[in-house]
């Protein structure tokens, strides 16, 4: 009995603690972040005159790219294992899970490469 | 058979809503942003969409789920890293509710006029 308390977390248990403890950094930074980029874009701009000019006169500065760059990295990992947990809560059987899980992933990945690739290639020619 | 939700339990299920949702307008936000690679032609002639009245709208129901989903995110985090707030969780509850009203009925007056 004792030593199965004291026995060393499986890697699977590890990651489980990984993607815990990910949820709780990078929600306080998306926190700042995003809600800076919602005041920005949508009390100080305003949609109705965001336009393509406004967007490039942003990109000019090589900070907002990378801040923007983060923000996506931390949004779409963080939503993605904010999946991963709902489906932990509702989808049980394992060939289910285990596709729609890369079905997550997968959706994850391309639209983090989408964001990735508008962010480092806009204005370069 | 009588159930009583618990105010903590509303919080969850709406933590998961305001989550998915704002998961799923990211997911749009990076599709209508990769458009401008196309340059300033189809960009700003595709802006109508987020300019019409309904959209207007949507985007207050974006800020209320980012903002509860960050306040409410926030108490998580506070009771599983300092063991006495499990004590106080409630009032910690009715303060982001407090907190939330305070910024989100300005930002949305601000949106909508």
């Amino acid at each position: 009995m004792e030593s199965e308390i004291v026995r060393r977390p499986k890697a699977s248990e590890r990651f489980e603690t990984y993607s815990w403890l990910y949820m709780r950094v990078s929600g306080p930074l998306l926190m700042l972040m995003a809600l800076t980029h919602f005041g920005i874009m949508h009390l100080y701009y305003g949609v109705g005159h965001i336009d393509f000019t406004v967007v490039a006169a942003r990109y000019r500065t090589p900070f907002w790219r990378i801040y923007d760059l983060v923000m996506v990295l931390l949004a779409v990992t963080h939503g993605m294992n904010g999946a991963k947990m709902i489906l932990d809560d509702y989808l049980h059987p394992r060939g289910w899970r285990t596709a729609v899980l890369c079905l997550v992933w997968a959706i994850g990945f391309i639209f983090l490469v989408m964001g990735g690739f508008t962010i480092l290639t806009f204005g370069v020619k | 058979m009588r159930y009583k939700m618990e105010e903590g339990e509303v919080a969850w299920i709406l933590h998961r809503v305001t989550g998915a949702g704002v998961a799923a307008f990211l997911l749009l936000h990076i599709f209508d942003i990769s458009l401008i690679g196309w340059g300033p032609g189809l960009f700003d002639k595709l802006l109508f969409f987020y300019r019409a009245r309904a959209f207007r709208v949507m985007e207050v129901f974006l800020l209320a789920g980012v903002l509860f989903h960050a306040l409410n995110g926030i108490r998580i985090i506070l009771i599983d890293f300092w063991p006495a707030a499990a004590g106080f969780q409630k009032k910690l509850l009715y303060g982001e509710v407090a907190l939330f009203t305070v910024a989100f009925i300005p930002a949305a007056y601000l949106m909508l006029r």
